[in-house]
């Protein structure tokens, strides 16, 4: 007889692993990518392919002449990575400074640091806002897509995203309901299904709930961050409205416009960087909401999410600390 | 319906052997009987080579307060006392004896009739439980014994039978309720006659719909026995889950079950302890379930202690091809075996023979800190950091994060999508953590 296999128990094991939950992410992507694709043309496509490939491409450059070891370009994350990249960065974005961002979230965001489960910081961002920061005209002009259901392709015209166009009103002093009202703005509906300016893969809640209610079925992310991020959100946002509805722009809109949607559901609730302990995920998720609608509201840029998560990020470590499951036995209440 | 709070994990149950009503295994040619079945001192050998024995005759003395008698689970000589590898792979004191026949010892009652009178008092059971060898059969193999000797102090409230099972694959407690119901609850009166509580529970998990109304309907004829159903979850079995699930009550770190007024037994100990108090038989054999997905006749086996773990495997069909491990217990908690030559002891609930492609552990990556192992874990610890600090040999660190809690059920590994070895960390680390805590105290 065979000689039988020893090894410390339990001997069964969950079936997902880290390439299932990876494919999964991916998979929850491709509502979005389908809308972007239909909104942007072909250059989103084009956008998409460069940055998933550059992505991979410097993954398996560095792991296999810089690092010398093994080379996990398979197991699906740098290919999450490529897809959110892309999702983060307008249509008509230049291949030359896609790829740099490609390289910078690759080769600073994760490799620097060790690979797949140690960079402190999303990947995806990290090149985002090396982006732009570095090339902040190319970054923030956005080809305004056709409004849903008009006949006809994308036209060359380029400006400002919904939340760009209520900030630079405000700034001009318009009141929130002027800016609504003017025939350019795109409002609810169309913010809701894609048909407004932005970034590939923000500009429809719409697709990027679906592939939310996706990765909640195959529980590849929990309640905790997306609930506490849009709940921070929302009660923020909702006391500055009450307070002056025609200074600050409504809840539901600071939902649907911008990053926001994508952010909570794709790159808050990244595993790597983000808190261990549900716990701390809570504390995680009601930081960031309040410092997205603090950089929304007060800050240079119209758009905060990035930022917001990228600070959250960096307090991920000490909210693991500070923030310990409940321990059994613990607390003792009888009866 | 009611379950524990924190964590726990749903692994396929592959209750395979649900079905099969427990068949008496035929007497083996030979038996090795490790000297040391229980948690506590090794018991002191009272038999010599070339002894002749019978069925139920003492063959090692437990001398210490935390230690169990051993009994000759069969009739016949005693070859030699020599070591045996058991489950663990550790090799072990134990009694051969050549089979010679089926000679029982006269003082044990054999007969089928229910004797449901209890006549005992209190302390004639403590001492005939301790005489008769009864160890908890969940797993642990705890001396009942001392269970039953509540410390100065505390006072049970509530005696907890363990029927849960939570084990995947394992059925050897649910037939023995569904076959020796009656026994089992008059195994119930006796312990709470010793422990002097009003009140017990049987905790089931509603995958065993039949045993729970099967035990329902018997308690009907038994005062202050109810039965619990439970919310399948693993490790509900473990003693402190059950607690929880049952009577909400959260057993102090570092604290017995007493700490909350509760003393849990399993159902197979339940049942021993009926024979040792109605029927003077002690622990000599007990129910295994045989079982594994490509085991042609997967069973439960009434086995005599110290039957060879191959004597079952032959009697469920023979060892399967394609088989890659045995395992002795359940697929969360069970050892491996080195060796199909191990004995059944007191604590084997079942065999269970993985396949071939089951049997290796997925290729490690790295860790993606999706916190899994820490919503899982039913202690609310830390495996992630655990290991981390074990791995770095940090143990003043992993007391602080209360490393002696863990209870080893091995969600944090099961649940791993990174396929990390947390169990095995976690074990290392209690180990010198452990080593650290008993130094200190010597000084």
């Amino acid at each position: 007889m065979n000689l039988l296999t020893v090894s410390g128990s339990p001997h069964v094991h969950a079936h997902q692993n880290v390439k299932s939950i990876m494919y999964g992410v991916v998979i929850a992507m491709i509502p979005a990518i389908f809308v972007s694709v239909y909104f942007f043309g072909i250059d989103a496509a084009r956008v998409l392919l460069i940055s998933v490939l550059a992505c991979l491409f410097f993954e398996w450059v560095i792991q296999k002449y810089l690092i010398k070891g093994p080379v996990t370009i398979n197991d699906g994350s740098a290919l999450v990575t490529g897809v959110l990249l892309a999702f983060n960065v307008p249509s008509n974005l230049p291949a030359w400074i896609l790829i740099v961002g490609a390289l910078v979230s690759i080769g600073i965001g994760k490799m620097s640091f060790g690979g797949l489960g140690k960079n402190p910081f999303n990947p995806a961002l990290v090149g985002r806002v090396f982006l732009l920061i570095s090339f902040p005209v190319q970054m923030t002009s956005w080809p305004v897509p056709k409004a849903l259901f008009a006949e006809g392709v994308t036209d060359a015209i380029t400006g400002p995203t919904t939340l760009g166009v209520l900030k630079e009103g405000l700034d001009a002093g318009k009141s929130v309901q002027e800016i609504m009202a003017s025939p350019n703005f795109p409002g609810y509906v169309n913010d809701l299904m894609g048909a407004q300016g932005g970034s590939l893969g923000e500009i429809s809640a719409l697709a990027l709930l679906l592939g939310a209610i996706y990765m909640f079925s195959r529980r590849i992310i929990t309640w905790h961050i997306p609930t506490a991020y849009i709940g921070s959100a929302v009660v923020f946002s909702g006391i500055l409205w009450l307070i002056d509805p025609t200074h600050y722009i409504d809840p539901l809109m600071h939902l649907l416009a911008g990053g926001m949607i994508l952010g909570v559901f794709y790159m808050a609730t990244d595993m790597v960087s983000s808190p261990m302990t549900p716990r701390g995920q809570i504390v995680f998720g009601v930081g960031a909401g309040l410092l997205t609608i603090l950089i929304r509201v007060w800050g240079a840029y119209p758009e905060g999410v990035s930022f917001a998560i990228l600070i959250m990020n960096a307090f991920t470590p000490l909210i693991n600390n500070a923030f310990k499951p409940k321990r059994f036995g613990e607390v003792v209440k009888n009866g | 319906m009611k379950t524990f709070a924190l964590g726990g994990v749903h692994p396929e149950e592959n209750k395979l052997s649900a079905d099969k009503a427990i068949e008496t295994l035929p007497l083996p040619g030979k038996v090795y009987v490790p000297v040391s079945q229980s948690l506590g001192a090794p018991s002191k050998v009272v038999v010599e080579k070339g002894a002749i024995v019978k069925t139920g005759q003492l063959i090692a003395k437990g001398e210490s307060f935390i230690s169990a008698n051993v009994h000759s689970p069969v009739s016949g000589k005693v070859a030699k006392i020599d070591e045996v590898i058991d489950a663990s792979g550790y090799k072990r004191q134990a009694v051969f004896i050549d089979v010679e026949g089926d000679e029982w010892d006269e003082s044990i009652d054999r007969s089928p009739e229910i004797i449901r009178e209890i006549s005992a008092g209190r302390d004639t059971i403590v001492r005939k439980i301790n005489e008769m060898g009864v160890v908890g059969l969940g797993g642990a193999t705890f001396p009942s014994h001392v269970k039953l000797m509540v410390p100065d102090g505390k006072k049970a409230e509530y005696l907890l039978i363990n029927g849960v099972e939570c084990e995947p694959y394992l059925t050897s407690d649910h037939r023995l309720m569904l076959e020796r119901g009656e026994e089992m609850l008059i195994g119930i009166q006796i312990l709470k006659k010793a422990l002097g509580v009003n009140k017990a529970f049987i905790g089931i998990e509603n995958n065993k719909p039949d045993a729970i109304s099967h035990l329902k309907t018997l308690c009907i004829k038994f005062e202050g026995i109810e039965v619990v159903p439970l919310k399948v979850k693993y490790p509900q079995g473990g003693e402190k889950q059950l607690i929880k699930a049952v009577v909400n009550r959260e057993v102090p770190s570092g604290k017995l079950p007493i700490e909350v007024g509760c003393v849990v037994n399993n159902v197979g100990t339940a049942f021993a302890v009926y024979e040792a108090i109605q029927k003077n038989k002690p622990l000599i054999e007990r129910v295994v379930t045989v079982t594994g997905k490509s085991v042609s006749k997967p069973a439960n086996f009434m086995v005599r202690i110290g039957t060879p773990v191959s004597a079952l495997i032959d009697q469920a069909g023979g060892l399967p091809d394609d088989t890659g491990k045995v395992i002795s217990g359940g697929p969360m908690m069970g050892k491996a075996l080195t060796s199909l030559d191990a004995p059944v002891v007191k604590g084997t609930s079942g065999i269970l023979i993985m396949p071939e492609n089951e049997s290796r552990r997925a290729p490690q990556v790295n860790c993606i800190r999706c916190g899994r192992c820490i919503t899982v874990c039913p202690m609310g610890l830390e495996p992630v950091l655990l290991a981390q600090l074990s791995e770095n040999q940090l143990f003043e660190r992993t007391e602080k994060e209360r490393i002696m809690d863990c209870i080893e059920c091995g969600s944090c590994h099961y649940t791993c999508p990174a396929g990390r070895p947390l169990l095995d960390y976690l074990r290392l680390g209690k180990n010198k953590t452990g080593i650290l805590i008993r130094n200190r105290g010597k000084k």
